[in-house]
């Protein structure tokens, strides 16, 4: 597993999609937090709720296109045959893949706590921001990130071509992210339906981990969406045996 | 190390890719796994090598399963995929170094990649690429990669497939020379190839074995017919020729060779250098044209 590992961490960071994505998700919600619609210099409240709120939304199209290749290229090139006969065990090559995708994650999570920084000082007074919920904020982010990741891996399993691959994960995101508090709002789910509903989206569970209180529910929740797509992931690769 | 398929079989939706095959291999034999495009040479390897799972039947290495110790297995084997896929990304000594570790090759990795550069001639393309290589060159990285855990069976797919002549005879050798004391089943649809690198032929058309036998045995002039190609320096009539006991046909050749078909078991050169000598005919060629493997391997799987 470590083998495989080092191979795509190297492989992110031996070329341009790591710094790329890193970049690329810095810039955006740097931006949103600093200075677009007055940033938060000019909110006049210390908090850092724009950052929460665009993140995920960044990441949704950013690990798609981090995970896309993981396993779509190796289809594509036949090197699939070439890993999966050397004495590794399935699950090896999957975990090894997603644990690389997932430090890319929070790679590009960690330098934002440059931000929180910055807006517990500026805050009056100093340290005037509620940091239990930054820290719960950066929980969730992490289960969420990681839940894409897992839900990315598991779609490039499914396609020899990557744009497939992307689009699908992107969609599969998108629907596990939103979709489930869209239904929740039809009248007809009015009656107290609507709460479970809302509960077997990833929003529900991240707003509420957000709070500050890290919920044993929440974190089972975000645990069992990335096992269950692990777990897809690996029947997809032994489907070619069948 | 000793291969051994037992009606191992393989079917892909209503297609029988592969039907019931069984042979054995026995340890230090390398073995040409012949047939056209489409006759389940790839399927077979890639069963062995655990890529896919066989729909019945067995095959065990070295007395391991293949499918209940796989990973011991996998451990036994170096593998050369039909079409040498390859990180086209990473360089030739990164992408050894990465296939060393997959072996846990642990504190030998970096002695064994050194050597497998050495062994293979990479040492001049070593800081390229793979995808900046030639074929003949990728050949060998693929060839290097399946060997570096010097594992006891080599399964080769298509080795030398889009080579040119020279890289060619390069890979064959290094096939050769690291095949010693190796296991080897190698799968081609080149003649030539199994005659010169193998033990022996396993001929496979439509899934189903057609000949397992030593290379001499497939070519050894078994059959009733033989060719032969003669050249006298004086001009031979065809009636002369037709007269000798066991020609059948004579067709005459630029200058004055002459084609025969026989239908004689045994040595005719003998026979023609009597008549030479008896008729005063200065013979100056006589060549006895062997069945090659091509011939054999058209008239086993060209039959409906």
């Amino acid at each position: 597993m470590i083998a495989i590992f080092r191979k795509e961490l190297n492989h992110f960071f031996s070329s341009l999609i790591g710094y790329l994505s890193i970049g690329i998700f810095l810039l955006i919600t740097g931006s949103l937090l600093w200075f677009f619609n007055g940033g938060v210099l000019d909110y006049g409240y210390a908090t850092l709720e724009s950052l929460f709120n665009l993140a995920p939304v960044v990441f949704l199209i950013l690990i798609p296109a981090v995970t896309m290749r993981s396993f779509s290229e190796e289809k594509n090139m036949g090197t699939l045959e070439l890993l999966m006969t050397k004495p590794l065990r399935d699950i090896d090559v999957i975990l090894g893949k997603y644990l690389a995708a997932l430090v890319l994650v929070v790679f590009s999570i960690l330098p934002t706590l440059i931000y929180f920084y910055s807006v517990y000082k500026l805050g009056a007074p100093v340290g005037n921001i509620d940091t239990g919920g930054v820290w719960g904020s950066y929980i969730g982010l992490l289960f969420l990130g990681a839940s894409f990741t897992a839900i990315g891996v598991f779609c490039s399993t499914l396609s020899s071509n990557q744009i497939v691959a992307f689009i699908l994960s992107a969609t599969i995101c998108a629907a596990v992210y939103w979709l489930f508090d869209i239904i929740a709002d039809f009248p007809l789910f009015a009656d107290g339906l609507d709460y479970f509903i809302q509960q077997l989206g990833i929003n529900a569970h991240y707003k509420s981990i957000s709070r500050g209180i890290v919920d044993t529910r929440d974190i089972i929740y975000f645990l069992s969406v990335i096992v269950l797509f692990l777990g897809g992931t690996k029947t997809v690769l032994e489907s070619r045996k069948w | 190390m000793s291969i051994k398929l037992s009606n191992l079989t393989k079917i892909y939706g209503t297609q029988k890719a592969v039907d019931n095959i069984s042979f054995e291999i026995p340890t230090g034999q390398i073995v040409g796994f012949l047939g056209p495009n489409g006759a389940g040479k790839s399927t077979t390897m890639k069963m062995l090598t655990g890529f896919i799972s066989a729909t019945s039947g067995t095959a065990t290495i070295n007395g391991l399963d293949i499918e209940k110790d796989a990973l011991e297995v996998r451990k036994l084997i170096g593998y050369l995929p039909e079409n040498n896929p390859q990180y086209t990304d990473m360089y030739v000594a990164e992408y050894l170094q990465f296939v060393a570790s997959v072996y846990k090759l642990g504190t030998n990795a970096y002695k064994k990649v050194e050597e497998m550069i050495a062994l293979t001639g990479l040492t001049p393309e070593r800081k390229k690429k793979i995808g900046q290589l030639s074929k003949g060159y990728r050949q060998r990285v693929g060839i290097a990669q399946a060997m570096i855990h010097d594992p006891k069976v080599l399964i080769l797919d298509e080795p030398t497939s889009g080579l040119d002549p020279n890289q060619l005879v390069d890979i064959r050798n290094l096939i050769i020379q690291l095949g010693k004391q190796k296991t080897v089943i190698l799968s081609t649809h080149i003649m030539q190839e199994v005659q010169a690198m193998c033990d022996r032929a396993i001929i496979i058309n439509k899934g189903v074995i057609v000949a397992d036998n030593s290379i001499d045995a497939l070519t050894s002039s078994d059959r009733k017919r033989q060719e032969l190609e003669v050249e006298f320096v004086e001009r031979v009539s065809k009636n002369e020729l037709m007269s000798i006991d066991g020609v059948i046909e004579a067709h005459e050749q630029k200058g004055n060779a002459w084609r025969l078909m026989t239908d004689k078991k045994g040595d005719m050169r003998v026979t023609l250098f009597e008549f030479a000598k008896n008729k005063n005919y200065t013979l100056i060629k006589i060549q006895v044209q062997e069945q090659n493997m091509e011939d054999v391997f058209k008239e086993l799987t060209q039959k409906k």
